[in-house]
């Protein structure tokens, strides 16, 4: 039984169906990652999952638990299970640090406050910014807000995460310090799905990679198979393009 | 000009400024109540006026109309249309109540387009953010778009009021026994229409001008980012 299985999602803008059946599934500790071109539907996939973007067919099956999204009830109960990062980090620009951190785990999960804060605080220390719990968003360079947002999502012990081009709004400086935490996120066995176009990062990472197009799965496969003897003419475009350099 | 200079005593005399300040008092009462209150609706409109689905459609279009509607009506209109309509189903009802409930409903529908507008200024991101992390509407509202909208808010807000105080000289036109009305009492009296009106001129300055100050205080506050900020536990956040 798959941790995360995507069954037959669709999706729709007013009359344009962004996602057209889309199928996948991970283990539980496995890494997927979803690239392709831009507006191929890869963030749509991610917004789908946490009930952001309103799915018109198909079902997620998250650690065993059947969900169609169809009620305020199940998007509630698959938001209980997910937590996402966003690339603007969206950070809520009214709180510190540590309100970010803790004001879901207090308010909706309603955990035990000093546990919540011990949790907090060994987040903070996870992603490298112990010292910078009472600051605020305005504070903090893009990539250590984004390392918040990560920590603020780890926060939620969520049992899959979610990123979305995490990397893609930072300085290239920047990047690395917020790949260098995921990464300790996946020796951790944090079950993720992550788009991102670091192809490097993706090759070094994932368990599995989904290339997607005009809302659809072209291929997937491991990285391997992907950037090195991608099965389509799509694909084969794609990457030889964009690992060329 | 000399009948002028001769009435100053007599008009400066204990019992005018008495008056006068009662009916400032009064102006300034009836106003700061009916905008707070009105302010508070606003933001339940705006509330109900934000309800999704199809289900709340007839809510959203009487949260839209009153809006609209209030907006094109003059004030003295709304004010004549309250006292008709109250003293026919109260008949004792008193002429500050009257003004104070046609100064709140005229409130409502102004101070709900800045709200809002302020609440709309808030990214949506922001608001996805929240929800991704299942707070209900009202908690997405209460602790993380409002507090980034006051800023955009207040000052309009502020203004409203401000220049409320002016406005508010047409419920005279009722008999309600604010600052006008007053003036016209005394101008009435045999009191020199410039002294009367001048010394009205300077109250109705007198209590705009701090409000405004406030006013002004409160953006350059709400402006600043918070980082910045020397205390941090103020009311809003």
């Amino acid at each position: 039984m798959p941790h995360l299985a995507v069954n037959d999602v669709r999706a729709k803008y007013g009359s344009l169906e962004v996602l057209k059946g889309i199928n996948f599934s991970i283990e539980k500790g496995e890494i997927a990652a979803l690239v392709g071109p831009s507006g191929s539907g890869k963030s749509t996939v991610l917004r789908a999952l946490m009930g952001l973007t309103p799915i018109t067919g198909g079902e997620v099956d998250i650690a065993g638990e059947t969900m169609n999204y169809s009620s305020a009830k199940e998007v509630r109960a698959a938001r209980d299970r997910m937590a996402v990062v966003f690339q603007q980090y969206n950070l809520f620009q009214n709180m510190t640090v540590m309100q970010n951190l803790t004001l879901a785990p207090l308010k909706i999960k309603k955990w035990d406050k000093s546990e919540v804060m011990t949790e907090a605080r060994r987040l903070l220390g996870l992603v490298g910014l112990s010292d910078k719990a009472d600051a605020y968003s305005d504070q903090l360079s893009g990539g250590q807000q984004q390392r918040v947002a990560l920590a603020r999502a780890l926060a939620l012990k969520p049992q899959i995460l979610l990123l979305d081009e995490v990397t893609s709004a930072l300085d290239p400086e920047l990047v690395n310090e917020v790949l260098d935490a995921i990464r300790k996120l996946a020796d951790e066995g944090m079950t993720m799905v992550i788009v991102s176009h670091e192809m490097a990062f993706v090759r070094e990472v994932a368990d599995k990679v989904v290339f997607m197009d005009a809302g659809q799965i072209i291929e997937a496969g491991t990285p391997a198979e992907l950037f090195d003897t991608p099965k389509t003419d799509r694909a084969r475009d794609f990457f030889s393009k964009i690992l060329r350099h | 000009m000399e009948r002028i200079l001769e009435q100053i005593p007599r008009f400066f005399s204990g019992p005018n400024m008495i008056l006068l300040l009662e009916s400032a008092g009064l102006t300034l009462a009836m106003t700061l109540m009916g905008c707070l209150i009105g302010f508070g609706l606003a933001f339940v409109l705006v509330y109900l006026r934000q309800t999704p689905g199809l289900w709340a459609l007839p809510l959203r279009l009487v949260c839209i109309l009153y809006v609209e509607v209030f907006r094109r009506i003059p004030f003295i209109v709304v004010v004549y249309l309250v006292l008709f309509f109250i003293q026919t189903v109260t008949p004792n009802a008193s002429l500050f109540t009257i003004a104070v409930i046609a100064i709140c409903l005229y409130a409502v529908a102004y101070t709900a387009d800045i709200i809002r507008g302020g609440l709309e200024s808030v990214p949506q991101a922001q608001v996805e953010a929240a929800q991704a992390m299942n707070l209900s509407r009202l908690q997405t509202n209460l602790r993380i778009v409002l507090p980034q909208a006051w800023p955009v808010i207040v000052p309009p807000a502020i203004a409203f009021a401000v220049s409320f105080i002016k406005d508010t000289a047409l419920v005279s036109q009722v008999g309600v026994f604010e600052l006008t009305f007053r003036g016209k009492e005394l101008n009435n009296q045999g009191y020199s229409g410039i002294l009367v009106f001048g010394t009205i001129a300077l109250c109705y300055f007198l209590m705009s001008f701090p409000l405004s100050m406030l006013g002004q205080y409160l953006e350059k506050r709400l402006a600043t980012p918070r980082g910045q900020r020397r205390s941090r536990k103020i009311w809003f956040t």
